[in-house]
């Protein structure tokens, strides 16, 4: 052990703050998210954990949670620490109508997490919080899709499409591929299942889809939506696949 | 002088107030809504001391709020009612003390049935038919006494309001400029 990694607001010699770093490991190990944003709409897509047998996935509690009706944050990490956050926001989001008379915008609540989640890597006898979070939504008044990141540094960021947690390196790789430019209602929901499948083996059952549009309430997509996108994704992979392998055939025999 | 008034039907609760913002001997805005949507289906109607009157309305609403994105549930009128109240005798001990009176009226989506609370300043608390607070209540009660019963449509609703508004009309001595009614159902608050 360095000693550097007692105390949290201890640096290292060469600049680390070692509590802040092994925060963004436990975040590596959680079940990986996603965001996506189109021309109308936002999507957030969640690995889910398989349930054990006896666990009743009915009322087990979403990675996915509403802060106001007009923004939704998905995380990865420690769940415990999530919900201590997510409260946190909560009460910003209805404290903030209660001052100024308006609902937060998808920035400023982005930036209130970030701000908590930084205080915890400066504060005493407190560790940092072990979760990163996509945030999406939509601002009062406005049609523009949101989605913004945040890390357990406090750091946050803007997004077109990203991934957090478990492989979100292939993920985030997956969808700087894909990714286009105005995408629609369909093809957004589409890349943001086509992009979890990437990593997640089980298909529709360990997936979770949230999607929000301007001025509506958030939408949960069910399950047996979610196996239909699945199919239809796995039949074009299929295609794609038949479609290469004569051609392929056909490369070396020359 | 504000007015305050509200009437259980058999699956709604209509709700009628005054719309003049009234300091001193003057009117100071004529599309005052002395009401606050709480809840989906619970809306919060107030008279007292202004200021007081919106920031307790706000607050509680506020909570109320809060308590629904982080129980994903929506309060029911006799539980909002609960919290209204323990809030204002809370307030009542205090160094200064919220005088505001309040009437809940709202439905309850789980038992389909519709509430109306009577609730003032001295956080006592009353499920009733029929309610009103201030000097409305010298003159509507004896006609809702008369006319309100049990399981009434609307409609009927509607044509008993209409008559206590224009008995207020003319009993009153000051211009209340105008009523605005609004009403709580199964598909939550609307203006009529």
């Amino acid at each position: 052990m360095s000693g550097y990694d007692r105390a949290l607001s201890v640096f290292s010699p060469d600049g680390h703050v070692f509590q802040v770093e092994y925060a963004l490991e436990a975040v590596k190990r959680g079940t990986c998210a996603v965001g996506v944003k189109g021309s109308t709409i936002v999507v957030l897509g969640c690995e889910k954990r398989t349930a054990m047998k006896l666990q009743d996935t009915r009322i087990t509690p979403s990675k996915i949670a509403l802060i106001d009706h007009h923004v939704c944050l998905a995380f990865a990490g420690l769940n415990a620490d999530a919900r201590v956050l997510v409260d946190k926001a909560r009460v910003e989001a209805q404290s903030h109508r209660l001052t100024v008379e308006d609902p937060v915008t998808i920035e400023y609540l982005t930036k209130y997490i970030a701000g908590v989640q930084q205080r915890y890597t400066q504060s005493g006898g407190v560790r940092p919080f072990g979760i990163s979070t996509l945030v999406i939504g939509f601002d009062p008044n406005d049609d523009t899709p949101r989605l913004y990141q945040t890390e357990p540094s406090g750091i946050y960021s803007a997004w077109k499409a990203n991934a957090i947690g478990r492989s979100s390196k292939t993920v985030r790789e997956f969808l700087e591929r894909n990714y286009k430019e105005d995408m629609d209602r369909e093809e957004t929901i589409r890349l943001a299942i086509k992009s979890l499948l990437e990593v997640v083996q089980t298909g529709a059952r360990n997936i979770e889809i949230a999607i929000m549009a301007p001025g509506k309430p958030i939408e949960m997509l069910g399950f047996d939506s979610i196996e239909q996108y699945v199919k239809d994704i796995e039949t074009e992979k299929e295609a794609e696949a038949a479609k290469k392998k004569p051609r392929g055939g056909q490369a070396t025999s020359n | 002088m504000d007015v305050i008034l509200g009437l259980t039907t058999k699956d709604a609760v209509i709700v009628a107030t005054s719309m003049a913002a009234v300091r001193g001997v003057s009117i100071l805005k004529s599309d005052d809504d002395k009401t606050r949507v709480v809840a989906p289906h619970t809306l919060v109607a107030y008279t007292g001391e202004p200021g007081d009157t919106v920031q307790f309305a706000e607050y509680v609403q506020a909570n109320i709020q809060l308590h629904g994105m982080r129980n994903e549930t929506e309060l029911s009128p006799p539980a909002i009612t609960s919290f209204v109240r323990s809030e204002l005798a809370k307030s009542l001990r205090s160094r200064k003390p919220y005088q505001v009176n309040i009437l809940i009226a709202g439905y309850d989506t789980a038992t389909e049935k519709p509430y109306l609370y009577w609730v003032d300043y001295l956080a006592s608390s009353a499920q009733l038919p029929y309610a009103a607070h201030g000097y409305a209540a010298y003159y509507t009660l004896s006609l809702l006494d008369r006319w309100h019963k049990k399981d009434l449509s609307l409609d009927e609703g509607m044509k008993i309001m209409e008559m206590c508004v224009a008995e207020l009309r003319t009993r009153l001595p000051i211009d209340f400029k105008g009523i605005q009614v609004k009403i709580i159902d199964r598909d939550g608050v609307r203006m009529v």
